[in-house]
């Protein structure tokens, strides 16, 4: 077997074999989806806690608040506020004090022992607001004097939707959906991000092990440097690549089992079939237009192509990014002695990283402007750039300029980075400078 | 017939020359040591033999043929900065490096578990290395090191870090080798350590090489003509007795007997020495004091003027 592939399957089955890289990688998943899921709950969970409310009303409206759901509102007449106050807590979960000039001021007070909630506050506010709103139309419409003034102001509240539709390279108009894309390149050039960092420094960490565990030297009496370094590497990106494919697979399982749990009438053929029935009048029954627009959107948004052509930009651009990167993460391992020392070498790789990032949040709002092109083409923030970029497609030229930049720079990177590896690893205790290292690239083995 | 050769080696480090014009010869079979104090450049040597550096310039000849990639797999190399992965099972370890060296899996594991069972440390296979103790950890070392039967071993410092009865168990281990046809090159700066076992040596101080040769020849051309001793009676006979040429250099006495160590000058023999001295002490002991390496050492330095910074 060649020594390269012996190297590679030490690296890669001594990760996966670990208790740590398990957990993360089978827990990672249950958890975000349990996050989802209670967030999902909360949000569905109606509020069935029966509350009662005083209300002092000072003003001339006639009951302006009015029972509803598990809220019940009990009006005080001739009670004083010192009396209302000494019920509260017992009898009354809140007191609402609605002044005299409610008109100007446009205020009311909630008064409670504890913090009230926001739905209990919006439902104050909001039937208050409505009461003073209906009194001050009808009047409008009492002075103004028309007739059918009210169907006609009513007849003027439009909501709109508006859809995205974009031509493919082959004029097919495609139906996508412009927030998606955002959430969707967003998530990727975080997760490339994450993955770069995440596995650059495991590299490091390895490189630095292999020094302090003074075992380095027995391994290059083997095999060339070289070899050892593009071995570590290349297992380390095998374990990345396994990491995220058992992501997708076991969320996949996992939407699959809860929604099949859950939501049993909800699943893709059933969206289907209310999104081709949606044409039918009787359809907007069940579902407003808004909300059908949405999902047509959606499912216009994923089709087997668009899935593949993100898939396939991950996974090259997360590849190449890795290499390029751990590449500089291995020289900076062999540098060093142990992993307080990497501080000063590990700056300059992580700023270009960093501001990759930041760039992405502008870059999202618009994909198509010059912060977006160039970020996607130089090689240092292109595996983040052109990863946020791809959800909203991306012109084929640019891609394969930035993807063949790519290539060619992770290529003499890490040539440069051998360099120092080579010389690194078999340097011990010695503080080594950027100068020092600058004078390692200059040897000729 | 040499071995391995190396010819004017020469090795440049940015700001310092690690080995100045160094040539050894090592004969097939036999035990060659290398040394010299630290940082007089053995390290570096052994790194190009084992083509972890290369040379600026020179010829290295392995078995006849000049130094290739693949005589790697020919050679087995105890680095002096040694040490195996903490998280890593004993055998599983073992089966790495010794594919590493170009074995089969299975050669491998067949032959690891014959040296684990003859060094007793069988059950240690499912172990992992951070479990073991520092001696055991040197025990598996040493196994991996000659596991694929090298023609060529090297070993750097190799008793450091050994306790006695370990360093006993490589030293008849490495003789063993010997005998079986490897060839090994010892290096140390400890050269006490290696004395016993070396056929031939070489001195290297401050990058060059000042001495080399068989062992023995080194001890003939270095020989002091001092002995030593010992013998119950009175000294002022002795005194009364010697020859002219002969000289004291130290007298102990001790509660049995008493002792001298005399330096003899001008071609006297040890034989007209003691036919002088018979008829009238009782002789207990005579023997010739051999010089150590290190007292070899030190005497090149002085003669070739150069500067000493021993540890």
């Amino acid at each position: 077997m060649n020594k390269i592939l012996i190297i590679i399957q030490r690296e890669y089955l001594s990760r996966v074999k670990k208790k740590s890289f398990l957990l993360l990688t089978f827990l990672t998943p249950i958890l975000i989806a349990g996050v989802y899921a209670f967030m999902i709950w909360m949000m569905m969970k109606d509020d069935t806690e029966k509350r009662t409310i005083g209300v002092i009303n000072e003003s001339e409206l006639v009951t302006p608040v009015q029972s509803k759901d598990f809220t019940t509102f009990e009006y005080l007449e001739n009670t004083s506020f010192e009396d209302a106050k000494k019920m509260l807590d017992n009898k009354y979960y809140a007191l609402l004090k609605i002044p005299k000039d409610v008109l100007e001021s446009q205020s009311a007070e909630l008064f409670s022992l504890k913090q009230v909630t926001i739905e209990v506050k919006s439902e104050v506010g909001s039937q208050i607001r409505d009461y003073i709103e209906t009194i001050k139309r009808s009047k409008i419409i009492a002075e103004a004097n028309m007739p059918d003034l009210e169907q006609k102001l009513a007849a003027t509240k439009t909501p709109i939707s508006v859809k995205t539709i974009k031509f493919g390279d082959d004029g097919e108009i495609k139906q996508s959906s412009t927030e998606i894309a955002m959430g969707l390149g967003f998530a990727m050039g975080f997760i490339i991000y994450m993955f770069i960092l995440m596995y650059g420094v495991q590299v490091m960490r390895g490189v630095i092990e292999e020094k302090s565990n003074r075992i380095i030297e027995v391994i290059i009496s083997s095999v060339k440097p070289f070899q050892l370094m593009m071995g570590k590497i290349v297992g380390v990106a095998m374990v990345g690549l396994t990491q995220f494919l058992m992501w997708i697979i076991l969320s996949g399982a996992i939407i699959m089992i809860g929604s099949a749990i859950f939501l049993p009438g909800l699943d893709a053929s059933s969206i289907q079939q209310a999104s081709s029935i949606s044409q039918l009048p009787s359809a907007g029954q069940s579902m407003d237009q808004a909300q059908l627009n949405m999902m047509q959107e959606v499912l216009g948004t994923f089709d087997l192509n668009y899935i593949l052509s993100i898939l396939g930009g991950f996974i090259f651009f997360f590849l190449a990014g890795y290499l390029l990167y751990s590449a500089l993460f291995a020289a900076v391992g062999s540098a060093v002695d142990n992993e307080t020392e990497t501080q000063q070498f590990m700056i300059p790789i992580t700023i270009p990283l960093m501001i990759a990032l930041y760039m992405a949040m502008a870059v999202i709002k618009n994909p198509e402007g010059s912060l977006a092109f160039w970020g996607s083409i130089i090689p240092f923030t292109s595996p983040i750039i052109m990863l946020v970029r791809i959800p909203f497609g991306v012109p084929l030229w640019e891609l394969l300029l930035s993807m063949g930049l790519l290539v060619g720079s992770f290529i003499f990177m890490t040539w440069i980075a051998a360099k120092i590896y080579r010389t690194g690893i078999l340097m011990y205790g010695k503080k080594v400078s950027y100068k020092e290292i600058w004078k390692w690239l200059r040897y000729n083995r | 017939m040499a071995f391995f050769e190396a010819k004017n080696i020469v090795k440049q480090y940015a700001g310092h020359t690690a080995l100045k014009d160094v040539s050894i010869s090592v004969p097939e079979g036999s035990i060659f040591g290398l040394l010299g104090p630290n940082g007089a450049g053995k390290t570096t040597l052994i790194r190009i033999i084992n083509q972890i550096t290369g040379p600026d310039s020179g010829e290295i000849f392995f078995n006849g043929e000049p130094l290739k990639p693949e005589h790697v797999h020919q050679i087995g190399y105890l680095p002096e900065e040694r040490g195996l992965y903490k998280k890593m099972k004993v055998g599983e370890q073992s089966i790495y490096l010794a594919q590493l060296k170009g074995m089969s899996k299975k050669d491998a594991t067949a032959k690891l578990q014959m040296w684990f069972k003859k060094f007793e440390i069988l059950e240690w296979w499912d172990k992992k290395v951070e479990e073991l103790s520092k001696g055991m950890a040197q025990k598996i070392q040493f196994v991996t090191t000659i596991l694929h039967e090298p023609k060529l071993l090297i070993f750097d410092e190799p008793f450091s870090g050994f306790d006695p009865i370990n360093a006993n168990l490589l030293k008849s281990e490495i003789l063993k080798l010997r005998d079986n046809g490897s060839t090994i090159i010892f290096s140390t700066h400890n050269m006490g350590s290696v004395e016993e076992i070396c056929d031939h040596i070489a001195l290297i101080h401050k990058s060059e090489k000042i001495l080399d040769g068989s062992f023995e020849d080194i001890k003939k051309e270095y020989r002091t003509n001092t002995y030593n001793i010992s013998f119950t009676g009175e000294l002022e006979k002795i005194k009364a007795n010697l020859p002219k040429d002969v000289e004291i250099l130290e007298h102990k006495s001790g509660k049995e007997f008493e002792s001298l160590k005399l330096k003899l000058n001008n071609g006297i023999s040890s034989n007209q020495l003691l036919s002088q001295l018979l008829p009238h002490v009782e002789i207990i002991a005579f023997n010739e004091i051999i010089p150590s390496m290190n007292d070899i050492f030190i005497r090149v330095v002085n003669e070739k003027n150069l500067s000493i910074d021993m540890e």
